[in-house]
């Protein structure tokens, strides 16, 4: 891997998996934004036996700074771990963990969805329902694109599941800690290490 | 100043303060050997890569200094593999340094191309392709930063050939920029002070010492804390010598063939004092069974080691002599100095009680007049001058090696930890031995072993490196050979070497080596004496020992570390 260019590079597909399960844990991962990264964040994963359940990664306001948002598999290990092994690459300069609970999560799912006369309607209720937007319409397909929290991803496509999905993409999701409600920010710390 | 990248690569090399360097040339590499002709880095010529980079080990294991090797891409980048999985294991700083193809073919499959790095990644603290000449000295700088700091370890530099030949404009780093890299030096004084309570508290305490100690080079620290609070000391197979054996309170070896002592002081212990070691399975045993009743003070400069195995009631990240330093303080100060040490003479009293019955034992006549290891190990160990570097291979001869050499000082035993490399002795002890001109190095090898990297004494003896070998030919794949033996039925399944194929003088006067053979115990001592003189070239003194001999005691793969079996001259299980 030679840059992070690309917004989102999605590591393994949900399948339909609730995302939103309680071994899951979500870290976020500040690195230098070099070549080689990522390859050596993945391979201590494999490596260690972790299994990573999603990855998103994208430079920071800083364009030195690359931030890694993780989800980890914490069946295979404890996050304890994970963490210190983590830091021990040269590159790793940050990690917050991230609790789901009080974090604002994001994923984007785009779908391409088998659609006839009848359908068509039904499915562009739902898509107004979710927030989804249609991105491309064929003869007999449409494809959707939704962005939301990896819940509501799994709601959706459960629901559009019925009319016969052709196909389906999703990115992995990104978090950021909830804004305390007292006014100062809590959990990740912005951009540069000190 | 504009240089070459090859010439930068060899002036950074100087102004790290490099003084040997071992290697072989290729293709890649070509233009980094131009200028090391005027350099005066002294360039040790091996024989296979793998010879390179141990010695490069054995070198920075008996100095404390990082140990330098170059080499060119492809298979030698892959034949040097094993020593940097070797150091990552035993946390020894090497820098490595490898051709590349030109950055142009990097990725086609050019000739001689492997993917260094990639192969390397997980082997390595951290590595660097180099794509442009003006990073070297960058490079050079923060690579023996990395290797030599925090948990030391080994790091590799892969450069293209084109970026050796592209010019650069000379200049020296003035300060590192690693953000994501700042170990922690200095324990933290809270856990310090708790950790010096509960040392007071304690009625069965042991110091556990690993390897740590002497990376930090903490020895003369623990000695202090000893003598404070004298507490029993085991060390571990990476710590001989980090503790002298000679004192009272060195109990020697724990782990799987650990003296009974160790393993089961450990055992009985209620805190466990853990400093620089890590659990390793071979000390352990089945970690669930494992020291039941102690608490834990773990101290580590590497915080992913603290939890990793056992859970610790006082962690602390930190370098380990930095903290023993401030330990000892702590003991006088706060809650901690108003507690009135536990008296520990009963606990030590029942230790005395397991030395007297339960020693390391071997049969010292045997009635067959065979030769036994064990003899051969004591003999040499009671006959070599004081300060004598041990290195060893992997296998029987590597625990007797650890078992029955007296180990008074640090950064005398050099041995394969962690990955158990077998081939690691020679070039380990030639590694050392430059190192470490000004004392003796002798190596005890296996048969098997000696097959493995016996080439290496081809540049020893050209080199005029004069290592002795103490080569252990039990004409065995010994160490396996036990295993199956006691575990497979006795259903021996290719661990046969022979004897005398190879002819092992002959080979080694081939060589270039003084070349000895002992059949029988009287002839033991003399052969080491007639060694000991040898000042101008390798010795390789061949021991043909008794192939049924087996290490003892050992606490079986699986078992807790209450089941030693001490072996036939105590009747079997305890
Ligand atoms: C490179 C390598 N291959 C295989 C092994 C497995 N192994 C461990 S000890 C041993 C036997 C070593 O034989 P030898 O050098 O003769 O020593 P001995 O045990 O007989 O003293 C083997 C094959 C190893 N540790 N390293
Ligand atoms: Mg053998």
């Amino acid at each position: 891997m030679t840059s992070f260019g690309t917004s989102v590079i999605p590591m393994s597909m949900p399948g339909g998996k609730n995302t939103s399960g309680v071994s899951h844990h979500v870290l976020s991962v500040l690195v230098e934004n070099k070549a080689g990264v990522l390859a050596r964040v993945a391979q201590l994963f494999s490596r260690r036996g972790y299994n990573i359940y999603s990855l998103a990664v994208a430079p920071t306001d800083d364009e030195n700074f690359s931030r890694l948002t993780v989800v980890v598999d914490l069946e295979s290990a404890t996050l304890e771990q994970i963490t210190k092994q983590l830091h021990k690459l040269i590159n790793v300069i940050k990690i917050t963990e991230i609790n789901p609970l009080e974090a604002v999560q994001q994923e984007l799912l785009l779908a391409i969805v088998s659609t006839d006369a009848q359908s068509r309607s039904q499915i562009l209720e739902l898509a107004d329902i979710f927030g989804a937007k249609v991105l491309d319409v064929g003869l007999e397909r449409l494809t959707l694109a939704l962005a939301d929290s990896p819940e509501k991803l799994d709601d959706f496509t459960e629901l559009i599941k019925g009319f016969g999905i052709v196909e389906i993409q999703r990115t992995g999701r990104v978090a950021l800690a909830k804004l305390s409600r007292s006014g100062s920010r809590s959990g990740i710390t912005k951009g540069k290490a000190s | 100043m504009r240089l070459t990248g090859a010439q930068a690569l060899i002036k950074s090399l100087e102004m790290q303060g490099t003084e040997v360097v071992f290697g072989l040339p290729g293709g890649a590499i070509l233009p980094v050997y131009d200028p090391l002709i005027d350099s005066p880095i002294r360039h040790i010529l091996v024989r296979h890569e793998q010879g390179a980079g141990h010695m490069a080990e054995g070198y920075a294991q008996a100095t404390n200094r990082p140990g330098v090797a170059i080499v060119t891409s492809g298979p030698a980048a892959t034949n040097i593999v094993t020593p940097l999985a070797n150091a990552y294991m035993d946390s020894v700083p090497i820098v490595v340094i490898t051709g590349q193809v030109a950055t142009t073919s990097i990725g086609t499959d050019a000739f001689q191309e492997a993917d260094t790095t990639g192969i390397t990644m997980s082997i390595t603290k951290h590595n660097w392709l180099v794509k442009d000449a003006s990073e070297i000295p960058r490079i050079i700088a923060e690579a023996f930063h990395v290797a030599t700091t925090g948990r030391p370890g080994p790091v590799l530099v892969d450069l293209p050939k084109d970026v050796s030949n592209q010019m650069m404009d000379w200049y020296w780093p003035t300060s590192i920029d690693l953000p994501g890299y700042r170990p922690t030096i200095k324990g933290h004084p809270r856990s310090v002070a708790a950790a010096a309570k509960m040392i007071k508290q304690a009625r069965r305490p042991i110091l556990y010492v690993g390897g740590g100690v002497i990376r930090s080079k903490a020895t003369e620290a623990l000695g202090a804390l000893v003598a404070k609070t004298n507490i029993p000391v085991v060390t571990t197979l990476m710590a001989r010598g980090a503790f002298p054996d000679d004192h009272p309170l060195c109990l020697g070896m724990p782990g799987m063939h650990g003296n009974y002592t160790a393993i089961t002081s450990m055992q009985k212990s209620d805190l466990l004092i853990t400093l620089g070691a890590r659990f390793d399975d071979r000390v352990t045993g089945k970690v669930s069974g494992f020291a039941p009743e102690a608490k834990i003070i773990h101290v580590d400069i590497d915080p992913a080691e603290l939890g990793k195995v056992r859970k610790a009631d006082i962690p602390i990240v930190g370098d380990v002599r930095l903290v023993i330093e401030d330990l000892i303080e702590a003991l006088d100060k706060g809650e901690a100095g108003e507690q009135v040490q536990e008296d520990l003479s009963a606990w030590i009293a029942q230790i005395r009680e397991w030395q007297d019955k339960f020693p390391l034992r071997y049969e010292k006549d045997p009635t067959d007049g065979t030769l036994k290891p064990q003899f051969v190990v004591e003999t040499l160990s009671s006959l070599a001058p004081p300060g004598t570097i041990l290195a060893s291979g992997v296998g029987q001869h590597q625990m007797w090696g650890s078992q029955y050499w007296r180990f008074n000082d640090p950064n005398t035993w050099i041995n394969s930890g962690g990955l158990g490399t077998m081939g690691f002795a020679i070039p380990g002890a030639i590694g050392a031995k430059v190192g470490r001109p000004d004392k003796m190095v002798w190596a005890v090898d296996g048969d098997g072993c000696f097959q493995m990297t016996a080439q290496e004494l081809v540049t020893a003896a050209s080199e005029r490196i004069p290592v002795k070998i103490a080569l252990l030919n039990n004409a065995y794949l010994g160490m396996v050979r036990q295993w199956q033996e006691m575990f497979y039925d006795e259903r021996y399944s290719e661990v046969y070497l022979s004897p005398d194929l190879p002819d092992y003088v002959k080979w080694a006067e081939a060589m270039g080596c003084v070349a000895l053979r002992v059949e029988s115990p009287e002839e033991v001592a003399p052969a080491i004496e007639k060694a000991n003189e040898i000042n101008d070239r390798p010795v390789v003194v061949e021991f043909r020992t008794d192939s049924r001999e087996k290490v003892f005691p050992m606490v079986a793969s699986g078992a807790t570390n209450d089941q030693v079996d001490l072996g036939p001259l105590f009747g079997g299980d305890l």
